[in-house]
C-alpha cells in the first residue's frame, strides 16, 4: 500500500514540475478522448498545440495568441490575489461584462466626437470602475453580512448576462442598425477603438495592460506589505489576525482589484477584438481565467505562461473544429481536464508518497 | 394585467419548478453535513441531464432515463471524491473544475441530441385525490418525481436525526479528527456522501431535461446547481428548511415566467434575472445557520 506523508514545506521543485506534468497528462487523456471521438489523436494534438504557431496558416493564427491571452492573463492576475488569501471571486465573467458595458456606454455617449485623448482614457476608467463596483457587491455583502462570496459573485454573472442582453437590445442598440440587436461597432469608431498596436502581432492595449498587471502583481506579492498580508491570510488566517491584518479591508481590496482587472479586460475586448455590445460577446474568459490562475500556481509569471497556453488551446480548438470537425465543446472539456490533472498531481507538492511497511497501520 | 395569471396554476407549477432544486440541494446537504463542500453541483446536474435524456430517448423509458442520470451524476462525483478524499486537493478548486468539466462533457455528449423531444413522464395516478377541489390540481396532479423529491428530503431528515448512520455522518462533518479517533472511517463516509450528492444532482438535472423543458439544449441548467448550493446555506443545513427554500425559489422562477407571458411592461431581462437576485437577497437576509465544523477541510490521518 502507498501512503502519503505531509511535507514540512511544499516542495519547490514539484511546484514548478506539476503544471508541466498536468499538461502532459492532459495531452495523453485528451488524445484518448479524441480517439474515442474517432479522430487521429496525434493529428488532433498537433492541430491544437503546434499548427496555430508553426503550421501552414500560422501567420493568421499567431497574432490571435496575444489577443486571447491578454484578457485571460489580466483577469487571472486579479483572481490570483484573492485566491491566495482564500477569497473566492468566481464571478469574473460578470465583472468582465459589466466593465465592457460601462466602457461601451461612455464611449457611445460621446459618439461621434473625435477627442480620443479624452474618450479612450475615460472608457478605461469606466471599464475598471464598472468591474470594481460589480465585484464590490459580493465583497461588501461578505464583509457586512458574512454572505458567501462564491455564490453571490456567481449569481451576479447571470444577472450581468441579462443586463447585457437588455443593453444590446435596448439602450445601447445601434440607432442605425436597422433594428438588429447590438451596438455600434466601437472598433470602427476611431476615438474609442483599441487597435492592433504593431501590425501582425495581435498586440493591443489590453495586452499591454496584462503585462503591466503581471509586473505589478509580482512586485506587490514579493516586495510589498499588502502582498505579504495577502499571502499570510491565505496560509494562516489566525496568524494574520494577530499581526494586525484587517480581514474586511483585505476582502474588499482583493475583490475590488480582481473586479477592476476583469472590467478592464472587458473594456479592451469590447473596443477591439469583439467591437460591439451584442447579446453574447462574452466567450467565457472569466471562467477560463480560473483555470489560468491555478495552472499558473497563483504566481504572476506562472499565470503569464498559463495564459498563453490556454489561449493556444482556444485557437487550436477553433482550428481543429474547422479542419478536423472536432466539436467546440471538446476543447472546453479539455480545459476542465487540465485543471483536474493539475489538482490531482498537486498532491506531490504537499505530500511525499511512501510505501507503507507491513504491520504499521 | 395580472388577471391572466391563474393562482392555482401558479402554485401547481411552482412544485414542478422547485423539484430540480430540491433534488440537487438535498444531495448537497448530505455532502456538506459530512464536511465536504462540493461546488460541482452545476456540472453534475448538467451531466445528469444529458445522460438521463440520452438514456430515456434511446430506451423510450423515462424511468431508465432517471436511473441513467443518477449513475451519470454519481460517476462524475466519483472524480471529485477521488481528488479531494484520496489526493487531498482543495475542495473549492476541485468543485469549480468539476463544474467546468461537466459543462464541457455534457455539451459534447449532447451533440446530435438537440431538438428531440423526451418521452413524456405520466402523472402519478393518485385516483380520487386528483379531484379534490383546489388541493387536487395544486398538489396531486404531478409526475412521480415531484413526490420522490419530497420523500427523499423526508428520508434524509430521518436518516440524519434518527439513525446511527446519520449520527456518524454528522460527527464526521463536525469534527473529523474526533470521528477518526473514535474509529469511524472518515474518508469512506465522505465518499459515500459525495456519491449520494452526485446521484441526486443527476436526478435534478434529468428532471430539467425530461420533464421541465423537456428537451436537450446546451446550458440547460442555467445556474440551477449554484442556486441549489445557495438553498443549502439558506436552509442552515436542515432538510425541512431546504424544502421551503426550494419552493420559495420555484415560486419566484414561475411567477417571473408567468409575468413574461402576461406581457408586463418591464423588460424581459429584468424578470429573467429576478430568481438570481432573489437568491442573493435570501442569502443575505435569511441565512443564520451554523455550518458543519469541518466544512471544506481536507482530512489526512497523520500517523
Amino acid at each position: 500500500m502507498l501512503r502519503l506523508e505531509k511535507r514540512p514545506q511544499p516542495s519547490r521543485a514539484w511546484a514548478w514540475a506539476t503544471p508541466v506534468l498536468a499538461v502532459v497528462l492532459t495531452m495523453i487523456a485528451g488524445g484518448l478522448l479524441f480517439a474515442a471521438l474517432g479522430k487521429d489523436p496525434v493529428e488532433a494534438i498537433r492541430t491544437i498545440f503546434w499548427d496555430p504557431l508553426f503550421g501552414q496558416y500560422a501567420s493568421y493564427s499567431r497574432p490571435q495568441l496575444l489577443v486571447k491571452a491578454g484578457p485571460l492573463i489580466l483577469i487571472a492576475i486579479g483572481l490570483s490575489l484573492g485566491f491566495r488569501a482564500g477569497i473566492w471571486n468566481i464571478g469574473a465573467e460578470g465583472q468582465y461584462i459589466v466593465g465592457a458595458l460601462c466602457a461601451a456606454a461612455v464611449g457611445l455617449a460621446f459618439y461621434p466626437s473625435e477627442a480620443r485623448w479624452v474618450i479612450f482614457p475615460l472608457m478605461i476608467v469606466a471599464g475598471a470602475l464598472g468591474g470594481l463596483l460589480w465585484a464590490m457587491i459580493p465583497g461588501l455583502l461578505k464583509v457586512r453580512f458574512g454572505t458567501n462570496e462564491i455564490l453571490v459573485s456567481l449569481m451576479l454573472v447571470y444577472v450581468a448576462e441579462n443586463v447585457q442582453s437588455w443593453m444590446a437590445l435596448g439602450p445601447l442598440r445601434n440607432p442605425e442598425g436597422m433594428g438588429f440587436p447590438g451596438s455600434r461597432n466601437l472598433a470602427q469608431y476611431p476615438a474609442a477603438a483599441n487597435p492592433e498596436l504593431i501590425a501582425g502581432t495581435g498586440m493591443h492595449w489590453g495586452v499591454v495592460a496584462a503585462l503591466l498587471a503581471v509586473i505589478a502583481a509580482y512586485v506587490l506579492l514579493s516586495r510589498h506589505l499588502l502582498g505579504f498580508h495577502i499571502r499570510l491570510t491565505g496560509e494562516s488566517p489566525r496568524a494574520a489576525a494577530f499581526s494586525g491584518v484587517n480581514p474586511g479591508a483585505l476582502i474588499l481590496i482583493c475583490m475590488g482589484a480582481s473586479g477592476a482587472l476583469a472590467g478592464l479586460a472587458g473594456m479592451f475586448e469590447i473596443t477591439g477584438p469583439s467591437g460591439r455590445v451584442s447579446i453574447d460577446f462574452n466567450v467565457g474568459y472569466g471562467f477560463t481565467a480560473i483555470i489560468v490562475a491555478f495552472l499558473g500556481r497563483l504566481h504572476p509569471v506562472g499565470i503569464l505562461l498559463a495564459g498563453l497556453l490556454l489561449a493556444l488551446t482556444y485557437i487550436g480548438g477553433e482550428v481543429a473544429s474547422l479542419t478536423l470537425r472536432l466539436p467546440v465543446a471538446a476543447i472546453q472539456l479539455f480545459q476542465g481536464m487540465l485543471l483536474f490533472f493539475l489538482l490531482a498531481v498537486d498532491v506531490l507538492t504537499n505530500y511525499r508518497v511512501r510505501r507503507a511497511r507491513e504491520g504499521t497501520a | 394585467m395580472f388577471g391572466s395569471i391563474d393562482p392555482l396554476l401558479l402554485l401547481a407549477s411552482l412544485m414542478v419548478a422547485a423539484t430540480p432544486i430540491v433534488f440537487a440541494a438535498i444531495g448537497e446537504l448530505v455532502v456538506e453535513r459530512a464536511g465536504v463542500l462540493n461546488l460541482g453541483v452545476e456540472g453534475m446536474m448538467i451531466t445528469g441531464a444529458v445522460c438521463g435524456f440520452i438514456v430515456a430517448v434511446q430506451t423510450g423509458s423515462p424511468l431508465l432515463g432517471f436511473a441513467g442520470a443518477a449513475v451519470g451524476g454519481a460517476a462524475l462525483s466519483l472524480l471529485f471524491a477521488a481528488l479531494t478524499q484520496y489526493l487531498l486537493s482543495n475542495q473549492v478548486a476541485t468543485g469549480l473544475a468539476l463544474t467546468l468539466f461537466g459543462l464541457g462533457l455534457a455539451s459534447l455528449l449532447g451533440q446530435g441530441w438537440v431538438g428531440i423531444r423526451a418521452p413524456s413522464v405520466p402523472d402519478l395516478p393518485l385516483g380520487p385525490l386528483r379531484d379534490i377541489p383546489v388541493l387536487g390540481p395544486v398538489l396531486f396532479r404531478h409526475d412521480p418525481m415531484v413526490y420522490l423529491g419530497l420523500l427523499v428530503c423526508l428520508g434524509v431528515w430521518w436518516f440524519l436525526n434518527r439513525t446511527r448512520g446519520g449520527l456518524i455522518l454528522r460527527a464526521v462533518g463536525d469534527n473529523h479528527d474526533a470521528a477518526h479517533a473514535l474509529g469511524y472511517r472518515v474518508v469512506r463516509v465522505r465518499v459515500l456522501a459525495i456519491l449520494f450528492g452526485g446521484a441526486m444532482a443527476g436526478l435534478g438535472g434529468a428532471y430539467l431535461s425530461l420533464v421541465r423543458v423537456p428537451t436537450w439544449t446546451d446550458g440547460i441548467t442555467a445556474g440551477a446547481g449554484w442556486i441549489a448550493l445557495a438553498i443549502v446555506v439558506f436552509a442552515s443545513w436542515r432538510p425541512g428548511r431546504l424544502v421551503i427554500g426550494a419552493y420559495l425559489f420555484g415560486g419566484v422562477a414561475q411567477l417571473q415566467l408567468n409575468l413574461q407571458a402576461a406581457g408586463v411592461r418591464v423588460p424581459v431581462e429584468i424578470l429573467s434575472m429576478s430568481p438570481y437576485i432573489a437568491t442573493i437577497l435570501v442569502l443575505v437576509l435569511l441565512s443564520a445557520g451554523r455550518a458543519p465544523g469541518c466544512l471544506g477541510r481536507s482530512f489526512h490521518a497523520a500517523r
